[in-house]
C-alpha cells in the first residue's frame, strides 16, 4: 500500500513534473490567468496522462520498439480530441478561453514523458496511479501560479471579488503586470526558489565556484 | 504582399511563441546552455515549421474543413475533429524525414542536437502555430509567412538566451535560485524586452 501512496505523492514534492523535471511548462504558463480555467485544464492533464499512462502500459508488450513514438503519439492524440470534443460540447466558453491549449495537451511533454518513463515499464493499475499523481504535481504549480496571478491582476478568485477595486470604490489597485506573460515566468521562478529552499538536495550544483575574496601579503 | 511582411514581424517580435505565447518552453529552457547547440535546434524548428504549417494549412483547407470534401459528394461532411491526428502525424513525419536528411548528410549538426531532434516532434511551438493557424483561418500563403515568422521568432529567442545563460553561469545567483529559477527569471525579463515592441506594425 505504501508504495501506491508514493507513487502518488513523490510527483508533489520530490519530484514535480514542472519544477524539476521541466516538462510541460508551456501550458503552465499560458492558462494562469483565471483560476477556473486553470483548473479545467488541470482535470483535462490528469485525465489524459493517466488515461494515456493506462493504455499503454497495457499493450507495452505487443508495441515493436521503433514504432512505439507514433503509438504513443496516436494514443495521446484520441484521448485529447474525445476530452476537447466534451469540453465544446459541456463547457463552450472555457474550451474558448482555452483555445489552442487543450490541443497542445498532446505535445505536453508530462504526457509523453511518462509514457516513456513509467508505462513503458511499469503494469496498468500502477502507470494509471502514476499519471494520476504528475497530473496533480503539474496541477498543484498551475494553481499556486493561478492563484497568485488572478489575486493581484485583478483581485478575484474563481471570478469572485476578494480585493474590491479601486475601480469599484474599493481600495486594490490591480497590477495589470500580472495578467501579462513575463509575471507567470517570475512566479514559476519564486516557486521554484522556494521549493528548493526546502528541499536542498534539488538545488543544481553550480559549474564554476567563485573565488574566497582573500588578500595576500606582498599584493600592494 | 505587405500583409505577408506585416504578418512575417508580428509573428516574429509580438506574438514572439517563446516569450509571449509560452511555447516551446521545455526545449526552450533545456536546450538554451550553449550558443552553438542553440543556434542548431533554432535552425531546425524554423526548416520544420515552415514545411509543416503549409502542409496542415492544405490538409485542414482540402480535406478536413466542412464542405472541402464536397467533390465526394459529402458536402456537409466536417472531419475537423480528426485535425490533431493529421497534424501531429505531418509533424512526426516530417521530423522523421529531417532526422534522416541531417543523419546522412550534416552528421555534425545531427550529433550536436542529438535526442533533441525527435524531441521536436513534441515541442508545442510547432503544433502550436499549426493550431493557431487553423484557428485564425490563415490562407496558404499567409501560413506561410506565420509558420516561417514564428519558427524565426522562437530561434530568435532560444539564441538570445543561450548568449546570456552563458555569461550567467559565472555569477554567483543565491542556492535554490541557481540553475532553473533564474533562467526562468531571466526569461520574464526578455518578455518584458520583448513587451516593448507590441506597438510595431509595418
Amino acid at each position: 500500500m505504501s508504495g501506491v501512496k508514493q507513487i502518488l505523492l513523490t510527483p508533489l514534492f520530490e519530484n514535480n513534473p514542472i519544477a524539476l523535471q521541466i516538462l510541460g511548462v508551456c501550458s503552465a504558463l499560458a492558462v494562469t490567468t483565471q483560476l477556473n480555467v486553470t483548473l479545467v485544464m488541470c482535470v483535462a492533464l490528469t485525465t489524459v496522462t493517466a488515461f494515456s499512462n493506462l493504455f499503454i502500459s497495457l499493450i507495452r508488450n505487443h508495441m515493436p520498439s521503433s514504432i512505439r513514438i507514433i503509438v504513443q503519439m496516436t494514443i495521446i492524440a484520441s484521448l485529447v480530441i474525445a476530452v476537447d470534443q466534451f469540453l465544446q460540447a459541456f463547457a463552450y466558453e472555457i474550451s474558448k478561453n482555452l483555445s489552442v491549449f487543450v490541443g497542445l495537451i498532446i505535445t505536453n511533454c508530462i504526457v509523453m514523458g511518462r509514457a516513456e518513463a513509467f508505462a513503458m515499464k511499469n503494469p496498468p493499475a500502477l502507470s494509471f496511479l502514476d499519471g494520476i499523481g504528475n497530473g496533480l504535481g503539474y496541477s498543484l504549480v498551475l494553481i499556486v501560479v493561478a492563484s497568485v496571478r488572478e489575486l493581484f491582476g485583478s483581485g478575484s478568485l474563481f471570478s469572485i471579488q476578494i480585493l474590491p477595486l479601486v475601480e469599484n470604490g474599493g481600495w486594490y489597485q490591480a497590477n495589470g503586470l500580472m495578467l501579462l506573460s513575463p509575471s507567470a515566468f517570475f512566479i514559476i521562478g519564486f516557486f521554484i526558489w522556494a521549493l528548493r529552499s526546502v528541499k536542498k538536495d534539488q538545488v543544481e550544483t553550480r559549474d564554476y565556484r567563485i573565488a574566497s575574496h582573500s588578500t595576500e601579503e606582498g599584493a600592494f | 504582399m505587405e500583409q505577408l511582411l506585416n504578418l512575417f514581424v508580428k509573428a516574429v517580435f509580438i506574438e514572439n511563441m517563446a516569450l509571449q505565447m509560452f511555447l516551446g518552453m521545455c526545449t526552450f529552457l533545456a536546450v538554451s546552455k550553449k550558443i552553438e547547440t542553440a543556434i542548431g535546434l533554432g535552425v531546425a524548428v524554423v526548416v520544420v515549421q515552415l514545411i509543416t504549417v503549409p502542409v496542415n494549412n492544405i490538409i485542414f483547407n482540402q480535406l478536413l474543413r466542412e464542405g472541402a470534401l464536397d467533390w465526394l459528394g459529402a458536402p456537409e461532411l466536417s472531419l475537423e475533429f480528426l485535425g490533431f491526428l493529421c497534424y501531429i502525424g505531418v509533424i512526426a513525419a516530417m521530423v522523421q524525414i529531417l532526422e534522416m536528411f541531417l543523419d546522412k548528410f550534416v552528421p555534425s549538426l545531427y550529433n550536436a542536437l542529438g535526442v533533441f531532434l525527435p524531441l521536436i516532434t513534441v515541442n508545442c511551438a510547432i503544433l502550436g502555430a499549426t493550431l493557431f493557424m487553423v484557428e485564425r483561418d490563415y490562407s496558404f500563403a499567409e501560413s506561410i509567412a506565420f509558420g516561417l515568422g514564428s519558427g524565426f521568432g522562437w530561434a530568435l529567442a532560444i539564441v538570445a538566451l543561450a548568449g546570456i545563460r552563458e555569461k550567467l553561469k559565472y555569477s554567483d545567483v543565491p542556492e535554490g535560485l541557481r540553475g532553473l529559477g533564474i533562467t526562468f527569471i531571466t526569461v520574464g525579463l526578455m518578455s518584458l524586452g520583448f513587451m516593448s515592441l507590441s506597438g510595431v506594425s509595418l
